[in-house]
């Protein structure tokens, strides 16, 4: 009988997948027109897409940068022979009032220098890969371009040598000794340049001597409040206890705040006079005006939250009640609420005679709904912590605001980084709302720019404008929370 | 021998009040409610102060006053000469009324584009993204404002739908009308209606309640009721014998025959809106500031509602469809008996925030002119009488009960649904 069993003794040669499941082919076929629903689906959208850009791109692609009002660009516009087109006359016209609103003209590097030493503020707390040496280089760099527009004199000659100087010398070093060799030597013991965040914290006190302008005294006198109350307590201390330093290092600095900065400041002023000129609030607009406010606000708001979500958890009644007493009314009602409080009423609520700042005002509003906001996210991050690392801390013997700053809060904090980030995103947005009361953000200047009979009728290119500023700071936002919570990952998966 | 002795009693010193814990917590809150009740004392007094030197005393008195202003988009009537209680009660419901449409359409659009945006197709995905980024990342009253220009800007004038060749005609059969002053709709009329109820009176809170309204929903409520006893049943015979009768043409059937019944009865029909001189008369007439705001807060929080209907779906892991599949369910059967009912307990909590949320924000309806409790009471009531904190602490307290109210609703929810762990 013949045998029909076959066994195949080579391999056969590898073959390539079907056409129809790899590559782009596959892909289509895989994402795109898989199914009839999802084929009906797909061509749906991309009509709707041809749809949208045929419309947009003609429109967008408008010569009309220097059309002088609505009028003019449309004759542009038919004059190239389109129906319709943009008519960026407006952007062009307008966008240093959407930037800077009526801040003047020949005092704009202030509020420019502001921002670009706020990003050097921030790098050390933002970034953690950028070296001191980069940080210190980068401020040197900022103080250099903005002394080219500053003036002349022979103080700013003798600045910019010396910037140029620490420029040269934190670049040299940058650029000669790689991170790797740094470190080690760091470890050998090599003396450090000092850590940026001095200039963080003096830049608390830079930013709004540098908008406002006025007496450099002034900030610097509040800032020695601090040194008030760490001097008080030094020397006190020894003589009537801790306890005693201690209160004392509170009221002094207080009592400073309250009576003796406004003398003292004056008193330095008339002998040493270093004044920029004053701006006042009501020239603050734009952009300007929404990132001051949010910028403060955001910054105050984030320690003030965790103080009133830790309050909220605290086992003594009243300090729990008062926490959620404050956090659900500020929670209950609309923002647009706050601010008219801000504007009618917290004078009211001062002692009479008080008249301050209506962007102060502003702020202090802000700051309190959004710490609200925030106290309820960092509550869910200490709601999620299991509560052995509670019981671990009270192990280990630490007390309750040790095991806090060392334990539960880290964790607590990694945790709610996407909900504190969203919060600032929507406080950053919310500070569209002091338009309602009279401020002029970008979204009350669209309204007198749309009032203007230039521009009357306006409107995909203005909005437009504004949009995109804002989510050019809200989206960086957004994805910066996402690169901080990947740093942040410490369980791998 | 030896005598047992009490340990020696330590005296209370006062430097205990705060290195002792047992007095320690005692110490703390007497201090802080000390501080607490000092700066709100120090804020009445100031405010106090203040008010009279300004010859204001604090009243409510303003509230009976007649208000002397139009409402032009209003549920209930209101005449100008109506009080100020009576114009923030009309606000009220406009407050109610943009919050409820809104909260409707964001919920539909949001889970349109939550579940889209897992969808398998990359294009479709892609675009949802897109939507989502766009709106989240941008601020509400822009949208706003935005809208309502739009709607200023590019509808047509009433005028334009004048003439033998208007440049505008009205849309689905000469029903509705699309102005720049705001959208004409078909109105419903009964041609024997019952009348209304009218409740408190001739006071500033008087309401009338349409007996017509009242006659339909109860219809509709009872045909309900009547369709789950027709499910109770099938379900009933289903366990009984294994088949399930088919219900859903009876289920339809009492729900669709009375109802038309009823309106048959009461004579209804539409009454159309219709160009007379320089604008448009009946139908209902819905203003542009009340479009712009419901369609800029629904397609807002629509974005955020996509990324929690998302994040609810994704929460559930595909170990629950697989298993699901494995029991022989088909796809639509695993999403709505397996899926959907894990996925809503994480997802209605934060729903019902978002809620929260467009409902607060339905206060921004001041920027284009909606008359809502903001515009009525916060805005032109407070600019006439002068009475700033007294409109204003009204107002918060409107908006505090509101909140409340739909944030203990949630409370009772999430204990309803929350997994019982024994």
């Amino acid at each position: 009988m013949k045998d029909v069993s076959y066994v195949r003794t080579e391999m056969l040669p590898e073959q390539d997948p079907p056409a129809s499941t790899s590559g782009v082919i596959g892909w289509m076929r895989q994402n795109l027109f898989d199914g009839i629903s999802n084929s009906i689906l797909t061509l749906a959208s991309l009509a709707f897409i041809y749809w949208v850009l045929s419309h947009f791109i003609p429109w967008f692609w408008s010569p009309t940068w220097s059309g002088g009002s609505l009028n003019q660009c449309r004759e542009i516009v038919a004059e190239a022979g389109k129906e319709s087109g943009a008519c960026w006359g407006v952007i062009n016209e307008r966008w240093p009032q959407i930037l800077y609103g009526f801040y003047p003209q020949e005092l704009r590097w202030r509020p420019n220098l502001a921002f670009a030493l706020m990003f050097v503020a921030l790098i050390p707390i933002l970034f953690s890969m950028i070296s001191r040496r980069m940080n210190w280089f980068l401020l040197a760099l900022v103080l250099f371009v903005a002394t080219l527009f500053v003036g002349s004199g022979w103080l700013l000659i003798v600045a910019q040598i010396a910037l140029v100087a620490a420029m040269v010398w934190t670049g040299w070093q940058i650029v000669t000794i790689n991170g790797a060799d740094r470190a080690e030597q760091i470890k050998g013991g090599a003396k450090r340049l000092p850590n940026p965040l001095f200039f963080t914290a003096t830049y608390v006190f830079l930013m709004p001597w540098l908008l406002w302008g006025g007496s450099i005294w002034a900030p610097i006198a509040t800032a020695l409040g601090f040194a008030v109350g760490w001097l008080a307590y030094r020397l006190l201390s020894p003589i009537i206890g801790g306890l005693g330093a201690l209160i004392v290092a509170i009221i002094a600095p207080v009592i400073w705040w309250l009576f003796l900065v406004g003398p003292v400041a004056a008193g330095i002023n008339a002998i040493l006079p270093i004044e920029l000129e004053p701006v006042q609030s009501r020239y603050f607009g734009g952009l300007l005006l929404s990132i001051t406010i949010g910028v403060v606000a955001i910054a105050v708001s984030l320690p003030l939250g965790i103080i009133l979500a830790l309050g909220r958890q605290s086992d003594l009644l009243l300090v729990k009640w008062m926490s959620v007493g404050f956090i659900e009314f500020i929670r209950g009602v609309p923002l647009i609420t706050l601010l008219f409080v801000a504007s009618f009423l917290l004078n009211v609520f001062m002692p009479p005679g008080t008249n301050f700042d209506i962007i102060l005002r502003v702020i202090i509003m802000a700051t309190l709904f959004s710490a609200a906001y925030i106290a309820e996210v960092v509550r869910g991050g200490l709601a999620a912590l299991p509560k052995g690392q509670y019981e671990a801390a009270d192990a280990l013997g630490l007390d309750y605001w040790k095991a806090q700053r060392l334990i539960i809060m880290p964790q607590a904090l990694k945790i709610s980084i996407p909900g504190i980030v969203s919060t600032f995103i929507g406080l950053f947005k919310d500070t569209t709302l002091v338009s309602i009361i009279g401020l002029l953000d970008p979204i009350g200047l669209s309204n007198s720019i749309r009032a203007d009979v230039n521009w009357n009728g306006i409107v995909w290119e203005l909005y437009g404008f504004i949009a995109l500023l804002f989510f050019i700071f809200t989206f960086s936002m957004s994805r910066y929370s996402m690169y901080l919570e990947r740093r942040l990952r410490t369980d791998h998966r | 021998m030896t005598t047992l002795t009490d340990a020696p009693k330590e005296s209370f010193r006062p430097s205990m009040l705060l290195y002792d814990s047992r007095y320690r917590a005692i110490t703390i809150q007497i201090v802080a409610l000390i501080g607490f009740l000092t700066l709100f004392g120090w804020l009445i007094n100031n405010t106090a102060q203040n008010l009279a030197d300004l010859g204001k005393e604090p009243s409510f008195g303003f509230l009976g006053e007649s208000a002397g202003y139009d409402i032009n988009q209003k549920l209930i009537d209101y005449q100008n000469q109506d009080t100020h209680l009576r114009a923030a009660f009309v606000g009220l419901l406009n407050t109610l009324l943009v919050a409820l449409l809104g909260c409707i359409a964001a919920t539909v659009v949001g889970v349109l584009v939550g579940v889209l945006r897992l969808s398998h197709n990359w294009i479709v995905a892609r675009l949802m993204t897109i939507y989502v980024e766009m709106f989240r990342n941008v601020p509400v009253l822009l949208w706003i404002v935005f809208s309502m220009a739009v709607l200023i800007e590019t509808l047509p004038a009433p005028r334009d739908f004048r003439g033998d060749s208007p440049e505008a005609s009205m849309l689905l059969n000469d029903s509705v009308a699309l102005t720049n002053r705001g959208f004409y709709i078909p109105e419903p009329l009964f041609s024997r209606s019952l009348g209304d109820i009218h409740l408190f009176g001739a006071s500033s809170l008087r309401f009338d309640v349409s007996l017509d309204l009242i006659a339909i929903l109860s219809t509709l409520i009872a045909g309900f009721l009547v369709s789950g006893l027709l499910v109770k049943r099938a379900n009933r015979i289903q366990a009984a014998t294994g088949d399930r009768p088919k219900t859903w043409y009876w289920q339809l059937g009492v729900i669709v025959v009375p109802t038309a019944a009823i309106l048959a009865v009461l004579g209804f029909h539409l009454g159309y809106p219709e160009l007379k001189g320089f604008n448009f008369q009946g139908g209902t007439y819905m203003r542009n500031s009340l479009i712009a705001l419901w369609l800029a807060l629904s397609l807002y929080t629509a974005a955020f509602i996509a990324e929690i209907v998302r994040a609810g779906i994704l929460a559930i892991s595909k170990g629950q469809t697989e298993a699901a599949a494995a029991l022989g369910l088909r796809q639509s059967r695993i999403m709505r008996l397996v899926i959907l009912p894990q996925a809503l307990r994480v997802i209605i909590p934060p729903l019902i925030s978002q809620y929260l949320n467009l409902t607060k924000n339905s206060s921004l309806a001041i920027a284009v002119g909606y008359m809502d409790i903001t515009g009525t009471l916060m805005g032109i009531t407070l600019n006439q009488t002068g009475r700033e904190l007294e409109t204003v602490l009204l107002t918060m307290l409107i908006y505090l009960t509101i909140s409340l109210t739909i944030s203990s609703v949630m409370n009772v929810y999430n204990n309803a649904v929350k997994l019982k762990e024994r």
